[in-house]
């Protein structure tokens, strides 16, 4: 397979119909937009592919509770406050226990904001979103070829737990082109037992979010709950770089994480040792890396493009045992690899 | 080797292209290579730039702060970058439009009259490519000859006449400076 060169946003909308997505409904929003206008063009080429410009980000997701419930592997995509919207119905997909992909490319907030990376809507993604006790599944790539990976990646999952996954992607990821070779499509493996596809003479099926009794509501409660523990147990995604021998270590998700790279790479040549640990899943977040990593090494910075929210679960995962500063820059700022390092050797020097 | 370089123009000048073309070419010389558009509220007739990071390593971050090189296809381009050009960088002026000269003394300027060359040429259209060509030639950052290549795969079937136009605005851009 050949090398192309492509935005995050197509290749993201690519790899969702190699990965077997049938079915896209989404309403336009800067910066992912390209990944909307991919989808309008490419899923009527696709084998009873089906696309929507819904009249609204609302009837977008609820669209894709239906297409999924009746068997269709569906994804909806926005930006920061479009994903807001959807909060209803990520929440109405947990309580159905039903699969679908969710992207979305963040963009400055709070309210409208503007239109430029940032990492704002971690609490959001992380913490379900909507209302109610559940988790959605987020994978977050730092480059056009992690993004196209996990977007494969996220529909088995979504399958594999029957739970919503989102792909926490900045505008930066949507906008910016980079060679991508795309992975091979894999056999969808699902039980099709919840599937609503007309029961025939069998017994009728139910997919139900709806449960009036409170017993049974808080047995659903626990159900998804030893759900998620399997999840946490099993789909931690992290990537290490140059933490052998260092002496303080960044935490950073997505292109955050790059430019500590560009950063950590100048430091280490000038005889800084410093490294960097890159969640790949920000929930299940790697916690135990965290705490593994903190036996060695004492000193830890988050570094996000917000005013600090992943600093929490890195403070939760490590409870203490290290020290912990942060440097952020929220608004749709990116700050370079420079300025970041200056931040960085500040608290390497404490 | 991390190089940068901002494309900047006109909207219809062909500057985003100028950028694809060039992350297309530095791909298929297997080099790291990051095209970041401008994207906004933008407006018909308003300016447009990309950015390119070409490297022979993993690249950190697509974002040039300190361009090594900027390509200015008309005159708000050069005052919009030439303080943010890294010491020792290059400017490449469309010196048919461009009429302002950087006020940086720790540069090199090559000034390449890229709008008029495609308007002799019969096709002013072309004015990216002839300035392509200048480009490929002072930067070294990808050959000639797989620069025309990425070029014709990304013209794709369109007729062989705007590959012949292209071709020949390549190679008076290229021979338009030593």
């Amino acid at each position: 397979m050949d090398k192309i060169l492509i935005s995050g946003n197509w290749a993201c909308g690519e790899a969702a119909i190699r990965a077997g997505c049938r079915f896209y409904a989404g309403y336009p929003i800067t910066p992912q937009n390209e990944l909307t206008e991919y989808m309008a063009e490419h899923m009527r080429q696709a084998e009873n592919g089906t696309f929507i410009q819904a009249e609204s980000e609302i009837a977008a997701v609820n669209m894709v509770l239906g297409a999924s419930a009746a068997g269709a592997r569906a994804m909806t995509s926005s930006s920061s406050p479009g994903i807001s919207l959807k909060q209803e119905g990520i929440s109405a997909l947990a309580a159905d226990e039903l699969p679908a992909v969710i992207v979305n490319m963040m963009r400055g907030g709070p309210g409208l904001g503007n239109i430029l990376p940032s990492q704002g809507d971690y609490y959001q993604a992380t913490r379900g979103g909507g209302h109610g006790d559940y988790r959605t599944i987020v994978l977050a790539p730092a480059s056009v070829q992690e993004l196209a990976d996990l977007t494969m990646e996220a529909f088995d999952l979504a399958d594999a737990y029957r739970n919503p996954v989102m792909i926490l992607g900045d505008g930066m990821t949507g906008q910016m082109m980079e060679p991508v070779v795309f992975g091979k499509p894999r056999p969808r493996r699902y039980s099709e037992k919840y599937v609503l596809k007309g029961c025939g003479a069998g017994k009728s099926r139910f997919v139900r979010g709806l449960i009036l009794d409170a017993l049974r509501m808080e047995e659903h409660n626990w159900k998804l709950v030893r759900k998620y523990n399997v999840i946490a147990q099993k789909e931690v995604r992290f990537e290490t770089f140059r933490t052998d021998n260092a002496k303080l270590v960044i935490i950073a998700y997505g292109i955050a994480a790059r430019i500590a790279k560009g950063a950590i790479n100048r430091l280490r040549d000038s005889g800084y040792r410093v490294g960097l640990i890159r969640p790949i899943t920000l929930w299940p977040f790697p916690a135990q890396i965290l705490r593994d990593t903190a036996e060695r090494i004492g000193n830890f910075l988050v570094f996000e493009m917000s005013t600090g929210q992943m600093l929490d679960d890195v403070k939760l995962a490590l409870d203490g045992r290290a020290r912990v500063s942060f440097y952020g820059r929220p608004g749709g700022v990116v700050p370079t690899p420079a300025e970041l390092a200056k931040a960085i050797v500040q608290e390497y020097q404490r | 080797m991390q190089i940068k370089t901002v494309f900047a123009g006109f909207g219809g000048q062909g500057v985003l292209m100028m950028g694809y073309s060039l992350a297309h070419a530095a791909m298929n010389e297997g080099l790291h290579v990051t095209y970041l558009p401008s994207y906004g509220a933008e407006v018909r007739g308003g300016t447009a730039n990309c950015t390119v990071a070409v490297s022979d390593e993993e690249i950190a971050s697509p974002v040039a702060s300190q361009p090594d090189f900027i390509v200015a296809m008309n005159g708000p381009s050069l005052m919009a970058f030439q303080t943010r050009i890294a010491p020792g960088g290059a400017f490449f002026l469309n010196s048919s439009i461009v009429e302002g000269r950087p006020n940086r003394a720790d540069v090199t300027v090559f000034e390449i009259p890229a709008a008029g060359i495609a308007s002799e040429l019969g096709s002013p259209r072309v004015q990216n490519v002839v300035m392509m060509g200048a480009y490929v030639k002072a930067t070294r950052l990808v050959s000639a000859d797989t620069y025309l290549k990425s070029l014709k795969s990304i013209l794709g079937g369109r007729k062989k006449a705007a590959m012949d136009v292209n071709r020949k605005a390549f190679s008076a851009g290229y021979d338009s400076i030593d």
